[in-house]
């Protein structure tokens, strides 16, 4: 039986990888990658308290947050292609128009 | 009364209609509309004259102004006989006025502002005699007032004409003051504001005193002079009489209309409508005697010396009004009254003559220039002449009566300056004869003393400026035979018409006094003429002679008695001083500037700082995002 803890441990580290990936990286394919990671490890964490807890509400969460990722992958691939095709590049300090 | 309210808003319908539409589409046909409402106003006036001979007086409201607590006013109209006098004067004045200016302004680029504002001027003194509460006086008060700033400044691109229409409009506001405390006092003692209950109840109040300023004063002494500062200012009397001279900047049938007929006078009806509340004051009544015979000494005297042919007049003016307050100032307003409206017809006539003058000298107003004018406009020539013979007083004029029932009364009745002013009354009547007969010797007499050029250019006017000078001079010589004394085998009608108003006035006197009276005052006025006469026609060295032998008077008069000098050193430069460094300097740049820049420059400032966070950068965004709940968090577990 693996402890409640580990499970935990995996969550924040995966959720940290992602946010570091976003704030570090410049490319906006791996920014993208990363806030999935950040999404998954929620959702690990999720996990394993649903099934510490012997509650259901936490997986039919997790099954939200996949589907709304799902959505969100879609929507986000076709505004990441949309932007490749206006400004040729994939870097995210080229996209700087809100600069006030 | 229905047909009543036309006489007051004829002219204010031309009024709107030049204004709105004169610039685009009647510009040289502007004068027919306001010629139109002016004549239709005088015939409603007559109607209401006839109507007031019948005994038919009218007090009505039209409709409610407003009402505040027991405060209500009402706009409404009260005609009776004084009014009705008033209403022909000037409805008269006004169409003759503007039909003269019809050739006098031909050609000017303002041609329909002129006249629209003629007409305006025309409906708001309408409103003032009109009137029945004090408010809608005061308002007709401002709105006349407004109207001569207005026409004064008519040239305004001079800047002579845009600072004396200033000056009038500035030296006024002191005067008002006290006029618009007056009406305060009355709403305070009356609760209300309208004539009828004032003056039914002001006989109730003759002994009350109220505290002003620490003292107990005679409550009517106290609102019967906050109301005659008003006057003093409107009629131009001492010491606010410094504007009426300046005034003559504006084109000369506004000074006819506004600063001799109409406007002015507005200050003697207004002493003889409150004839109720300054009669109940022998102190008010002693001084606005007093005002009148000093001012009208004194700017007869200045009258002597000037060469600026409508600044004669206009001391002219402001000496004769001074004779009418003289008159109220003795109780006989009826008097004063009847002067009003003779003096209306004279004084009109001889400004129009004189801008006919100066239409045929090219707009040189200089007395010393002109001479010999008589044959080149005999219609001017004789119509100025008739009005000087009446305003000096001789035997059949208009003036003459007018004249010689005020010196009857002031030496006859009850005041104790009476016999003060009559001797100053008499003095100025001398005085009176003397310069107009100047101005008519130095104008129309002798050699032509202008250039070449003037010479030739000289004219009589078109018709449509000599047919008013007939009319009007018809006026200046018949106006008085309605108040032709019992002594001359007369009715004295025009005081027996206003005795409803204005009460009989108090005479006791022997029939030779009354001779006597009028035999001084006759032989001050020949004098007067026989003396211009000789002084300025047969011995010209001598006014040049006296002017040299007496140089330091002569200085003084020429110069006014300094009275604008002193003002300017007492009132304009520290009000010109204050304004520049205590108005300008520190509470508008260093406080109000302050404020107003410091508010927005904080913010701008502010934003500079801040403006730093925002990079465009999404990864900024986020780190600072990310930060944010870290520390949310920590804060969270730590508690």
């Amino acid at each position: 039986m693996v402890p409640l803890n580990w499970y935990l441990m995996l969550s924040a580290v995966v959720f940290m990888i992602g946010v570091f990936g976003f704030l570090t990286r410049k490319n906006i394919i791996i920014m993208f990658m990363s806030v999935e990671l950040m999404l998954n490890g929620v959702n690990i964490s999720l996990i394993a308290f649903s099934h510490y807890l012997q509650d259901m509400r936490g997986q039919i969460l997790v099954f939200f947050i996949i589907t709304v990722a799902a959505a969100e992958a879609a929507i986000g691939l076709a505004i990441i292609i949309a932007l490749f095709r206006n400004k040729s590049t994939a870097h995210v300090d080229e996209m700087n128009e809100m600069k006030g | 009364m229905n047909n009543y309210l036309l006489i007051p808003f004829l002219p204010l319908a031309a009024f709107l209609i030049n204004i709105l539409l004169g610039r685009n589409f009647l510009k040289e046909k502007a004068h027919w509309v306001s010629i139109l409402a002016v004549a239709g106003s005088w015939v409603v006036a007559v109607m209401a004259l006839v109507d007031t001979m019948a005994g038919k007086t009218i007090n009505e409201d039209l409709y409610s102004w407003f009402v505040s607590g027991n405060f209500k006013v009402s706009v409404g109209f009260l005609i009776d006989q004084l009014t009705a006098v008033m209403l022909i004067v000037v409805t008269t004045c006004s169409m003759l006025i503007h039909i003269y200016s019809v050739g006098y302004m031909h050609g000017d680029k303002g041609f329909y502002r002129f006249f629209a504002y003629l007409s305006l001027f025309t409906f708001c003194m309408l409103m003032l005699v009109m009137a029945n509460n004090f408010l809608q006086l005061y308002f007709g008060w401002e709105g006349v007032g407004l109207c001569s700033y207005f026409l004064i400044g008519y040239y305004f691109d001079k800047k002579s004409a845009s600072d004396a229409g200033k000056k009038a409009f500035i030296v006024n506001r002191f005067g008002d003051f006290g006029f618009g405390l007056g009406i305060i006092m009355i709403f305070l003692t009356f609760g209300t504001v309208y004539y009828e209950p004032v003056f039914a109840q002001a006989g109730g109040f003759a002994n009350h005193t109220v505290n002003f300023l620490g003292y107990d004063v005679h409550l009517m002494t106290l609102i019967a002079l906050l109301l005659f500062c008003g006057s003093i200012g409107k009629s131009a009397q001492m010491p606010l009489h410094v504007w009426l001279p300046d005034a003559m900047e504006g084109p000369t049938p506004v000074s006819a209309l506004i600063h001799a007929a109409t406007m002015v006078t507005a200050g003697v009806f207004l002493v003889a409508r409150c004839s109720p509340i300054f009669s109940l004051s022998e102190t008010a009544l002693m001084v606005v005697a007093l005002t009148g015979a000093i001012t009208s000494l004194f700017a007869a005297t200045i009258g002597l010396v000037q060469n600026d042919i409508k600044r004669i007049i206009a001391y002219s003016t402001i000496s004769q009004l001074g004779y009418m307050f003289l008159a109220c100032g003795v109780g006989a307003y009826s008097a004063g009254v009847f002067h009003l409206y003779t003096h209306a017809f004279f004084k009109a006539l001889l400004f129009l003559c004189a801008g006919s003058v100066m239409h045929a000298m090219a707009g040189e107003l200089n007395l010393q220039k002109m001479g010999g004018l008589k044959k080149y406009m005999p219609v001017t020539y004789i119509t100025m002449l008739l009005a000087s013979l009446s305003i000096a007083g001789v035997p059949g004029f208009a003036g003459f009566f007018s004249k010689d029932e005020i010196l009857w009364l002031a030496y006859s009745g009850p005041s104790p300056v009476g016999k003060l002013v009559w001797g100053i009354g008499t003095v100025v009547a001398f005085l009176t004869a003397l310069y107009s007969f100047r101005l008519i010797f130095l104008t129309f007499h002798g050699k032509f003393r202008g250039t070449h050029e003037q010479e030739h250019h000289l004219h009589e006017s078109p018709k449509v400026m000599t047919i008013p000078l007939i009319l009007l001079c018809v006026g200046a010589i018949a106006s008085g035979w309605v108040g032709i004394p019992h002594l001359l085998g007369g009715g004295a009608h025009f005081t027996e018409f206003m005795k409803p108003v204005l009460g009989h006035p108090e005479g006791h006197g022997t029939h030779s006094e009354e001779w006597m009276v009028m035999a001084v005052s006759v032989i001050a006025g020949f004098s007067g003429i026989g003396l211009a006469y000789f002084m300025y026609l047969k011995r010209a060295d001598i006014p040049v002679r006296l002017a040299a032998r007496f140089s330091a008077v002569h200085k003084i008069l020429l110069n006014k008695y300094y009275v604008d000098e002193f003002y300017s050193f007492l009132i304009v430069r520290p009000a010109i001083w204050i304004a520049k460094n205590i108005l300008i300097g520190i509470t508008d740049a260093k406080i109000i500037e302050a404020i107003v820049n410091g508010i927005p420059k904080a913010i701008g400032g502010f934003s500079q700082v801040i403006r730093k966070v925002q990079t465009g950068f999404l990864q900024h965004y986020a780190t600072i995002m990310a930060t944010g709940i870290l520390i949310i968090v920590a804060i969270m577990l730590l508690r």
